[in-house]
């Protein structure tokens, strides 16, 4: 068994709040919708890299044109390579850039956000910080999130 | 990140997962989620491959349309990762100024890393050192496998555990100037199985192992997999 393969066999039965999802359904077509990508890879700004360690709930704003971000998460489980030698394989902001420059998308927000992942409990996250970016990307105009681990 | 998907979604925006780990998103049942099976730590499968990453987020947006959430549905493709296969890297001379011979090998590795951080323009290094501390870092680890406590090196668990990330971050980011690697996790285990400051971060979670009740430092100053791999059980 590869390393992947052993990690993800100890994390498949982690328990998970129970929540009954809901579907938003978009009120124009993908091509006219704005989307933002929210991570919960623990990125950081430039100069602000840290261990953010599981149990932080806090989000953290990432400027749409920023590319020099940095890898806060506090896990060491995970390939830290690949993010160094294309910021997109994690946060694929140049992506949607040319999908909307395609006209695949509408248009990409001017801002993101990042959580820290691999966390054992979720209130704060469900009652507090979660809501909080959800008003902030709809008062940006924002139909569509992309969601991406690390 | 499934749970944010249900508060997002609750709030009226469309939203969709890539999920890395199948169970749990089987269990926390986002709306909408696309399971990759990439190497963890890159999750759009692929660095500098734009035509994949690109064709992974169409697969995740082609589910914006369905409306019987929960969906889960799969990447046609599987990457795996290479932590078998670690990289072959060539070490620069040693600059020995008569310190622990991992403090030693980190000042020689100084350039490659610099090379690194211009030619990408990022790092994942500075949560308790730069660069230039790196090996004062490793002096201090060392102390650790030598009975020292975490007190006498001024590391708590919490620095601890950041400063066995930055040492990392600096090997394996001067190690992508050595060798010319894509697969993942070969530099990872390179670092921990071929370089004096990764054996010697194996050796002190091991010395933790038997001396210190803190699990925290433990568990995650290395990876769980490399671990094994050191005792032979991977």
């Amino acid at each position: 068994m590869n390393d992947d393969a052993t990690i993800r066999a100890g994390l498949e039965d982690m328990p998970a709040p129970e929540l009954d999802p809901v579907a938003t359904t978009l009120d124009a077509p993908l091509a006219e919708c704005r989307v933002a990508i929210v991570t919960t890879a623990g990125l950081t700004p430039n100069g602000e890299v840290e261990l953010w360690m599981t149990g932080d709930h806090r989000y953290q704003e990432l400027a749409g044109d920023a590319r020099d971000l940095q890898l806060s998460h506090f896990s060491p489980n995970f390939d830290r390579v690949g993010i160094i030698q294309d910021l997109n394989v994690v946060y694929p902001v140049d992506r949607l850039g040319e999908m909307a420059a395609d006209g695949e998308i509408g248009s990409v927000n001017q801002r993101h956000f990042s959580f820290m992942g691999a966390q054992l409990e979720y209130s704060t996250m469900i009652q507090d910080t979660g809501p909080a970016v959800a008003q902030q990307l709809l008062d940006d105009g924002v139909d569509v999130v992309l969601l991406t681990p690390v | 990140m499934s749970v944010l998907s249900h508060v997002f979604e609750r709030a009226g925006l469309a939203t969709v997962a890539l999920a890395s780990i199948r169970g749990q998103a089987v269990n926390a049942r986002p709306p909408r989620a696309l399971f990759c099976e990439f190497p963890l730590g890159r999750p759009l499968g692929k660095p500098n491959d734009p035509a994949f990453q690109t064709d992974v987020i169409r697969a995740a947006f082609a589910l914006l349309e369905r409306t019987d959430v929960p969906v889960l549905a799969a990447y046609p493709e599987v990457i795996v990762d290479q932590g078998d296969i670690p990289a072959s890297c060539p070490l620069p001379p040693r600059l020995d100024t008569g310190g622990h011979p991992a403090a030693a090998e980190a000042r020689g590795l100084r350039s490659a890393y610099q090379r690194n951080v211009d030619r990408y323009g990022r790092t994942s290094l500075g949560r308790v050192a730069g660069p230039d501390q790196i090996p004062d870092l490793l002096e201090r680890i060392a102390r650790l496998e030598d009975g020292a406590s975490l007190a006498d090196t001024e590391l708590d668990a919490g620095r601890l555990i950041a400063a066995g990330q930055d040492v990392r971050a600096y090997y394996e980011e001067a190690g992508m100037q050595l060798a010319d690697v894509t697969g993942a996790r070969q530099l990872e285990t390179w670092f921990y199985e071929s370089t004096e400051a990764g054996r010697l971060l194996v050796r002190v979670q091991g010395v933790l192992a038997q001396t210190s009740d803190d699990k925290i430092s433990r568990q995650y100053m290395m990876p769980f997999t490399q671990s094994l791999r050191a005792r032979g059980k991977l």
